[in-house]
């Protein structure tokens, strides 16, 4: 069974080392729900699940190989939603849409088939697929930002924080979303603040592994 | 990981050890090349005493160029093994860099007024080392322009290469546009047939440059890594 | 190559969003060049000497004006992570943008230097020569230019900075570009210039993208 694994990762920021000794597991058609305070780290630990931020130690691995070894099938294989909607203001909905399902795998460039349509309906939003992004509200943005990662088919899907500035309907289509993704075997990593129900989501607490009254940051270890 | 990382504490009791022999060594070696050169060396038929200058020009441009190599070795070094001292002694070599370009260049525009009758002539030598300083220039605003210091050294370590890569091209470039407008009517320096009498001097001065870089340098790794100790300290008031 | 395609052509199409914001580099650049007769006098001989130079040295400042934004945008709103999140090597990513830069800056800046030339009086022999030389040259300088554009990101005054780190490095491109137009007017053979021009750009071509790539991962750490 495919299985998502970090050992050991340890994550600084700027100087300051944010959690060490941190280890979890994901498997197929699981679901980890990253629970902590404000800079307990739950962003630092999806950028480094996604490959942004390197670990300053510790390993990440897919099906037990490691993710540094192919960077590029790993980023192959995963959705990431961060704080940001990446939505251009001058573009359509569809078009911001249709841009970043053009450059998934598995898809010809510029063709992304017909998933953009479904997507925007997934999300209450097809009827503003002729809207420039300019005109869209937060919460309007974020639906679209999450339309993307239903357009094309990966298996992990890495939310930072994704409900906010959602709406309930909005948020229980995104339930709703998950359950249909790991369903189909995919893997979700979450980290929220508000109440998302994810079934028998395990829970990593990163308050467990902040370093306190340690050194120097990097200078001292 | 850990082992990889030179120890700081390490470091701070050898460059203690160290720093009061290399500014002794600079003092000396300061002492006898200025005497040497100011009251030893004979004035050059041609250019009279003026040519006492180069005794600290050249050295000075030498170590423009020392430096800047310097710089580049270590921001390699940090960027390929993320060796953090390689972080620091970057970033503490500019200014010291910075400082020996604009004396060269100071001291050779002093030379040039009695030589060429102006204090500045676009010249292959004194373009170069002027695009040298703006490259200094371009360096030290980058490590300053962001709130988190890891991002600005990371960032001027790029730069420190990509300008290292381009200094040649830089030289050939202004060689060559030089040679173009300019005929060879400026005086060129040195020549393999500088006498013994004028080369000790000009060694020794480029010693005690050497030596007042290492000097400074390491001051200033002992002060950077004193204040990250004291970022560490407030940042630990912050975060708990 | 087909998701090359894509970024530049979704590049391409931003700028033409913009409308007349796409094309400030250009009147930018046909501003400074019109300054100059203001600043030396309007007499013909003198304008004609200077006009391969004060073209380079207006199209140059054009150039670096348009690239503070290569990145910036994408940074800002979050598209850049996603575009280093999409599975091709960022290298490619910074090669697609680049290139819908040069089409969007650099080509309007080609098609104004004739009229320019002919504002300065430069003799018509040296026009073909100007062209060829500011199309090898300007690839060049979006290439180089890219890098700075990436180092500044997140920094403050990143406008003045970027001028900072880069013009330096665009004198051996100006060099050159300005020779190959004056010895074409003096009557000389231009086929060095060109050819070290030529080299810049094959240098510059693996170079930049792989040292911006490394700024940009720097950058989203």
């Amino acid at each position: 069974m495919t299985q998502f694994t970090g050992r050991n990762l340890v994550c600084v920021r700027g100087e300051r080392r944010v959690f060490a000794g941190l280890d979890f597991a994901v498997d197929a058609g699981g679901a980890l729900v990253l629970a902590g305070a404000n800079g307990s780290g739950k962003s630092s630990l999806l950028r480094l699940m996604a490959g942004l931020l390197p670990p300053a130690s510790g390993t990440l691995s897919w099906d037990g190989a490691a993710t540094a070894a192919d960077p590029e099938a790993h980023r192959a294989r995963l959705h990431y939603v961060g704080h940001l909607d990446a939505v251009k203001p001058v573009l359509t909905v569809a078009e911001n849409l249709r841009f970043w399902a053009g450059l998934r795998p598995g898809r010809r460039a510029g063709n992304p088939g017909d998933s953009v349509g479904p997507a925007l309906e997934t999300f209450g939003i097809a009827h503003l697929a002729d809207v420039p992004g300019r005109f869209l509200s937060a919460g309007q943005k974020r639906r679209l930002t999450l339309a993307r990662i239903v357009t094309a088919p990966a298996p992990l899907w890495l939310l930072d924080e994704p409900t906010t500035a959602l709406d309930e309907a909005a948020t229980a289509s995104l339930e709703a979303a998950i359950a249909g993704h790991r369903a189909g075997g995919g893997m979700v990593v979450v980290a929220t603040h508000t109440k998302m129900a994810v079934d028998g989501a395990r829970v990593l607490d990163l308050s467990g592994f902040a370093v306190r009254s340690q050194g120097a940051g990097a200078l001292d270890s | 990981m850990i082992q990889r990382f030179a120890n700081p504490n390490r470091f701070m009791r050898l460059s203690a050890a160290v720093v009061p022999w290399m500014a002794g060594a600079t003092m000396i070696l300061g002492a006898a090349g200025l005497y040497l050169g100011l009251f030893q060396a004979p004035a050059d038929y041609q250019q009279g005493e003026s040519v006492r200058i180069m005794y600290v020009h050249v050295p000075a441009a030498w170590m423009a160029l020392f430096c800047y190599t310097s710089m580049a070795a270590a921001s390699a070094t940090a960027l390929i093994w993320k060796h953090p001292l390689a972080d620091l002694a970057a970033r503490s070599t500019a200014p010291i860099g910075i400082c020996f370009t604009f004396l060269a260049l100071i001291t050779g525009s002093l030379w040039g007024k009695p030589m060429w009758g102006t204090w500045w002539v676009w010249d292959a030598r004194l373009t170069s080392v002027l695009v040298l300083f703006f490259l200094y220039l371009g360096y030290m605003a980058l490590v300053n322009a962001f709130d988190d210091p890891a991002r600005g050294a990371k960032a001027a370590a790029v730069l420190a290469l990509v300008g290292f890569v381009n200094v040649p091209i830089i030289k050939f470039s202004v060689d060559w546009w030089n040679s173009l407008h300019q005929p060879a009517s400026v005086l060129k320096l040195g020549g393999p047939s500088i006498h013994p009498s004028m080369l000790a001097p000009l060694l020794l001065m480029a010693l005690a440059f050497t030596t007042y870089y290492f000097w400074v340098l390491l001051v200033r790794l002992r002060a950077e890594i004193i204040s990250g100790k004291i970022r560490a300290i407030r940042l630990r008031q912050v975060h708990g | 190559m087909s998701r090359f395609l894509h970024i530049a052509r979704r590049d391409v199409r931003l700028a033409f969003r913009q409308g007349i914001g796409g094309l400030m580099a250009v009147m930018f650049f046909v501003l400074a060049v019109v300054l100059f007769p203001f600043g030396v006098g309007p007499e013909v001989n003198m304008l004609a000497r200077i006009s391969a130079g004060v073209i380079w040295v207006a199209a140059l400042l054009a150039s670096m004006l348009s690239l503070e934004q290569l990145f910036q945008t994408d940074f800002e709103d979050g598209s850049l992570e996603l575009l280093a999140l999409t599975p091709m090597p960022l290298e490619v990513v910074v090669l697609a943008k680049v290139t819908a830069h040069w089409l969007t800056t650099g080509l309007p800046l080609i098609a104004a230097a004739p009229l320019l030339a002919l504002l300065l009086h430069m003799n018509t022999d040296g026009f073909a020569v100007l062209i060829v030389a500011l199309a090898l040259g300007t690839l060049s300088l979006s290439l180089i230019g890219a890098v700075g554009a990436a180092l500044i990101l997140g920094s403050r005054r990143g406008g003045v900075l970027l001028s900072l780190l880069i013009l330096p490095l665009y004198i051996p491109v100006l060099i050159f570009g300005v020779g190959a137009v004056d010895a074409a007017l003096a009557g000389f053979t231009v086929r060095p210039q060109l050819l070290v021009l030529g080299a810049f750009f094959l240098a510059a071509l693996p170079l930049c993208p792989w040292a911006s790539a490394a700024a940009l991962r720097q950058a989203m750490e």
